[in-house]
């Protein structure tokens, strides 16, 4: 079947953290739940060895939407990475929210990685909310006035 | 203030020939009487060429970076609002103690002389401070403003007269500005706006930024050794280098590398040739920390550890904390 050429179709980053979320995507293909193709994972040892910059670097490079996954608070592999995680990324995300850049374009999400089905769920749903807003023009504009 | 000079001047004297140190920071008087800047006096002699009047805003803490590499114990002429960013530094291992030793030197708070100039005053000869008068001697007549009126921004969100490190103090305290207002004002203000004009507002702002880094070479949270923007070669070297997003992540990146250490000295955007509002980004990460984590003023002591470094089990997700935001 031909893809509908109008139809958008958003470009998700996804970054997963080795120990839980990203073993939960695999748990979501053993157990062959769908998720749909448009969300493409970078592994990261740790949530929280994502730096701000590199969301901000998915959106510049034309992500329409990104999300963090990572261990239950409690539960990182080392012991409290995502503690630290939780706190940046909530300042990073009230700042673009400041900024007027839409912060729903970006979301953080814990998944274990006995959870294939919330895996699956999240991302379908996350799909659905950037498909919903369209493509993400305001933060690879942001940029200078002309 | 003038009689503070003084003080300083004797002091700084008094402390090299006691061999306590080998230099000092302090101000040197500019072309104008207005535009004092930060200098190192290395002898006695040197030393008459202090000057301290309401036009010596710059924090000197930055430069004990230099002192610590040079091994030489420096005497620092501290403001109470200076100490904190001495503190700062102390906290991240930038400037060692044993290098400097800081003397309190009390302030009633900066004056903004290009306020006075937009007020009408040109051709400025002369200066004076009385009580809350500030009056201003031209060619043209006097002139007599509030000091409410032409104070510097960074002065109207004064932290009070306590030293957060000195080894001693200069003479008596003044007494703090009676000014100070809700320094998150602005910030709310923006907060307030709908996302589109919030959006368009940091457009229009970060748009005159020249991107010549003197909100990073003032700050005293901002000091690595090496520093990506000084590299040419690097796609986000300066403005030629850096094509339009990076202009505007160099913002972002600025304000939130230093969230957590920023001490809201308001340096950064007092030294902007553009006058970019650059310190509603600080200040922005300021009131979110407070709100999210409990009230935290960087540089307050050398130890308590950063907000960014530390944690609590039951923190707020960061779509709750943001939906909290307010
Ligand atoms: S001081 Fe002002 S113009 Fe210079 S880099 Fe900073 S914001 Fe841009
Ligand atoms: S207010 Fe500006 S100059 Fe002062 S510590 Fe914060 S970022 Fe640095
Ligand atoms: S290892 Fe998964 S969040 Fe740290």
């Amino acid at each position: 079947m031909l893809k509908d050429a109008a139809k958008f179709e958003p470009k998700i980053v996804a970054f997963c953290c080795n120990w839980c979320s990203y073993a939960g995507a695999d748990g979501a293909g053993t157990a062959r739940k769908n998720y749909p193709a448009n969300v493409k994972i970078i592994k990261v040892p740790c949530s929280c060895r994502v730096n701000p910059m590199f969301i901000l670097r998915a959106f510049q490079r034309g992500a329409d939407g990104v999300i963090l996954c990572g261990c239950h608070p409690g539960d990182c592999h080392y012991s409290t990475g995502n503690y630290y995680t939780r706190r940046r990324m909530a300042l990073l995300m009230s700042m673009l929210n400041f900024m007027g850049v839409a912060e729903d374009r970006f979301r953080v999400e814990w998944v274990s990685a006995a959870e294939g089905a919330k895996f699956a769920e999240v991302m379908n749903d996350f799909v659905v909310q950037i498909t919903a807003l369209g493509e993400n023009v305001k933060l690879r504009d942001l940029r200078c006035k002309k | 203030m003038q009689k503070i000079a003084e003080l300083m001047r004797a002091k700084a004297v008094e402390l090299l020939q006691s061999s306590k140190a080998e230099r000092v920071l302090a101000w040197r008087a500019g072309e104008f009487f207005y535009d004092n800047a930060p200098a190192a006096f290395n002898d006695v002699d040197a030393c008459q060429e202090i000057v301290y009047n309401e036009f010596c805003p710059a924090n000197l803490a930055k430069y004990l970076i230099e002192a610590t590499k040079q091994q030489k114990k420096t005497v620092v002429f501290l403001k109470p609002c200076d100490t904190y960013g001495v503190n700062q530094l102390l906290k991240d291992h930038r400037i060692k103690r044993e290098y400097f030793y800081a003397v309190g030197t009390p302030c009633s708070g900066m004056l903004d002389v290009k306020k006075i100039k937009e007020l009408g005053a040109k051709a400025i000869t002369q200066i004076t401070c009385e009580d809350n008068k500030v009056i201003v001697e031209t060619p043209y007549g006097t002139k007599e403003f509030a000091k409410e009126e032409v104070l510097l921004d960074k002065c109207m969100m004064c932290k009070g007269n306590e030293y957060k490190i000195a080894d001693e103090e200069l003479g008596e305290k003044l007494e703090p500005i009676q000014f100070v207002g809700d320094r998150f004002a602005a910030v709310k203000a923006i907060e307030a706006m709908s996302a589109e004009e919030r959006f368009a507002f940091w457009q229009e702002e970060l748009s005159k930024c020249i991107r010549c880094n003197a909100c990073r070479d003032i700050c005293p949270a901002c000091s690595c050794e090496q520093c990506i923007f000084d590299n040419q070669e690097a796609p986000v070297g300066g403005k030629a280098a850096a094509d339009d997003v990076e202009e505007q992540l160099f913002h972002l990146i600025r304000a939130y590398h230093v969230a957590g250490r920023c001490v809201g000295c308001g340096e950064c955007a007092r030294v902007c040739p553009q006058g970019v509002k650059l310190g509603l980004l600080n200040l922005k990460f300021i009131k979110d920390i407070n709100q999210f984590y409990g009230a935290y003023q960087a540089g307050e002591d050398a130890t308590t550890p950063s907000p960014l470094v530390s944690y609590k089990e039951n923190d707020p997700e960061a779509e709750e904390a943001v939906q909290r935001r307010g």
